[in-house]
């Protein structure tokens, strides 16, 4: 038996436990082991996933044995599977952060035994649009997962969660549905929702209504990507959420937009009609987010903004449709979910620690716990690209792709992207000197938590260990670059050849598109 | 294929007057117009699927016109069961707000309306350069300065010592 027909293992485990630990919903105890186990086991499968794809391949299963067109199909190859491991290794140390804080709690943040069932769905729908080989399926594992977000969201009802949750599911509820206009559209064009078929298809239609498409699949994507200027929902939304909830839709959610974008920019659209454009917004997404992110006193709302800006970058590798360009962004992609969810962890820990995330009510905390110091000083120097983690290289190669491609405009984009880089520092910097390298007795009125002569249990343990797994993670990625990056190239290769892909789903005789390299 | 014009027409007019109601302020308002949106994209969807009144059937070697298609149908079902779910979700959240502040409407964010109304001048970032540390001070008046400070320092210091020494003689008289 093939190992990769058990792809869809990587969304049925999540929702088959989602079942069982809303079965448990008195157990807490259970629930937490449910959780827990089946989170590692999808890591570990898709863990195998990767490792059968690795160095090349590109695996199509359709469901129920219906061939495609017709039928569903889940394709694994390296993309993917690169995003299903990332993903749910985040996912996992944000569980054990979640329960270690729900531990210590009790039931002080409202109905935790909800959070289970929801966070197994979210996994679930982010597993499920990343294997997606159909618009349609894509459209599924979209809602399962805003579903599932719209409950972490407004977890215990509170006055600041309700009003954000209602902002947050108005767009994204229209973003959905201009995705579903555009299927609809799509469908009516060429007569199918398959991925692959599509590749072959849409390349025959009206230019006009390509360009109309095209459009359509982005606005709807760059919604959930948060693009500018799509992007004001986000900082409203993000920051009152809990802190391990936020942590993983900073880390998650937005990826899967970005994700639907370099599939539909490389095997749906291979032109460069909206090359410009697109590198436009990934400029203005970066300078935009980035002077959100220095105005701010709270430190989730300043780590939303950077969110937001370093959108950018991936928009501006995908936009260049070049192996470089790409093969960057596959790659920043994975350093960003890990760099951007550990500090969000971090937020949390001194949300804990010192009562406080406003960066005027803290001090002093690098003598207070040196341990939480180092924890927010790696990923932040890793985010803003200081040389030797993986943010520079990230940036390094989305710099040298757009200095090789040389048009005026992406000239452009590098002189901003090296720009917003340097203020990513300056924002970071300032959390660092504000609240941990001045003085205890500069804080302006200071939370009880942070003059408290103790603090015993302040920072559990495993909070404290899953955030430190994480920032390793995040270095991992900076030791384990070269074969990475390798594997991006290969990834970024087969996705701008695109036969790979066509063929693993129709089969050998399918017809041959053309290539999108440039 | 001609698709049938009073469905487009009747999804036009549901995604306008959709549009309308979302950019109010009620929320009640603004759930009709997400109904209405999702029930435009519904009938869009249908008529992609083939004439309308035809049943989804297909046998080999039924003519292509003697049918529509069954996908478009599946898919409408998919997206009525997603609205419905989220339908739901906001009905609750309308409750949630009304209970919490007995308003049904889109509240401001009031961190954003602090950071926006905050000046640029923050006192701990800029207040730390003293106004007069100019290089371009002139020489003369610079010394000068320095000499009266430092004259200034010296009769402070003779004045705490004379009260020094008074409060000494004090405690030898006593």
């Amino acid at each position: 038996m093939n190992l990769a027909s058990l792809a869809p293992l990587a969304v049925v485990l999540p929702i088959i436990g989602a079942a069982v630990t809303f079965l448990l919903l008195r157990q807490e105890r259970a629930q937490r082991i449910v959780s827990i186990s089946v989170v590692a086991v999808t890591l570990a499968l898709e863990i195998l996933l990767l490792a059968s794809v690795w160095g090349g391949g590109t695996i199509a299963v359709p469901i129920g044995q219906w061939i495609p067109p017709w039928g569903i199909t889940l394709v694994v190859d390296q993309f993917s599977s690169l995003m299903l491991v990332v993903s749910s290794a985040v996912s996992l140390s944000v569980l054990i952060y979640a329960v270690s804080q729900g531990m210590a709690d009790g039931d002080k943040d409202g109905p935790i035994s909800v959070f289970h069932p929801s966070f197994l769905i979210l996994i679930a729908g982010v597993s499920d649009a990343f294997l997606a080989g159909d618009l349609f399926n894509l459209y599924v594992g979209f809602e399962m997962l805003l579903t599932a977000s719209y409950v972490l969201l407004t977890l215990g009802g509170t006055t600041a969660r309700i009003r954000a949750g209602v902002t947050y599911v108005v767009v994204s509820v229209v973003s959905s549905l201009l995705f579903l206009i555009a299927i609809a559209m799509v469908y009516a064009a060429t007569g199918t929702v398959n991925i692959a078929d599509l590749a072959v298809k849409l390349g025959q239609l009206d230019p006009g209504t390509q360009t109309l498409l095209h459009t359509m699949l982005l606005i709807g994507f760059g919604i959930k990507a948060a693009v500018f200027p799509l992007s004001f929902w986000l900082p409203d939304s993000y920051p009152t959420a809990p802190a391990p909830v936020t942590a993983v839709f900073a880390g998650l959610l937005t990826k899967v937009g970005v994700y639907a974008m370099v599939r539909t920019e490389t095997l749906l659209f291979p032109g460069e009609d909206l090359n410009v454009p697109l590198m436009t917004v990934a400029l203005l997404t970066m300078v935009v987010g980035i002077l959100g992110a220095l105005a701010q006193t709270d430190i989730k709302r300043l780590l939303s903004f950077t969110l937001v800006s370093h959108i950018g970058y991936m928009v501006f590798g995908l936009a260049m449709s070049s192996v470089i360009g790409l093969a960057s962004a596959v790659f920043y992609v994975m350093h960003h979910i890990t760099v951007q969810t550990s500090l969000f962890l971090v937020a949390g820990l001194i949300e804990r620690r010192a009562g406080s995330a406003s960066i005027d009510r803290l001090g002093g905390l690098a003598k207070l716990s040196p341990l939480l110091a180092l924890l927010y000083f790696i990923p932040a120097m890793n985010l803003a690209g200081i040389p030797p983690f993986s943010g520079f290289l990230g940036k390094l190669g989305l710099v040298q792709a757009g200095v090789t491609l040389g048009t005026p405009m992406a000239i452009a984009v590098v002189i901003a992207g090296v720009a917003v880089s340097l203020l990513t520092l300056l924002a970071l910097a300032r959390v660092w000197a504000r609240a941990f390298w001045r003085s205890t007795d500069d804080a302006e009125n200071p939370d009880a938590a942070l003059l408290a002569p103790t603090h015993r249990g302040s920072m559990p343990g495993a909070m404290v260990g899953a955030t430190a797994g994480l920032v390793a993670l995040g270095l991992a990625l900076t030791v384990f670059a070269g074969p990475l990056f390798t594997v991006s190239e290969q990834a970024a290769k087969e996705m701008l050849d695109r036969t790979p892909y066509i063929t693993a789903v129709l089969g050998q005789q399918a017809p041959h598109p053309g290539v999108a390299q440039r | 294929m001609n698709p049938n014009m009073t469905l487009l027409i009747i999804s036009g007019v549901l995604f306008a007057c959709g549009v309308y109601l979302l950019l109010e302020r009620s929320l009640t308002r603004v759930l009709l117009g997400l109904l209405m949106l999702t029930n435009g994209a519904n009938l869009l969807l249908l008529t992609t699927g083939g004439y309308a009144g035809l049943a989804p059937f297909f046998a080999k070697g039924t003519d292509p016109k003697a049918y529509s298609d069954p996908l478009p149908q599946a898919f409408v079902l998919t997206s009525i069961v997603i609205s419905f779910a989220v339908t739901g979700f906001m009905l609750a959240l309308i409750y949630r707000t009304w209970q919490l502040g007995r308003a049904d409407e889109v509240a401001d964010d009031l961190e954003d309306r602090r950071v926006a109304a905050q000046s640029g001048w923050v006192p701990e970032d800029d207040a730390d350069v003293p106004e007069d540390l100019s290089e371009f001070v002139n020489r003369e008046e610079a010394a000068a300065a320095d000499r009266a400070a430092l004259h200034s320092g010296r009769q402070k210091v003779h004045a705490q010592e004379s009260l020094g020494q008074e409060s000494l003689g004090e405690g030898e008289l006593e």
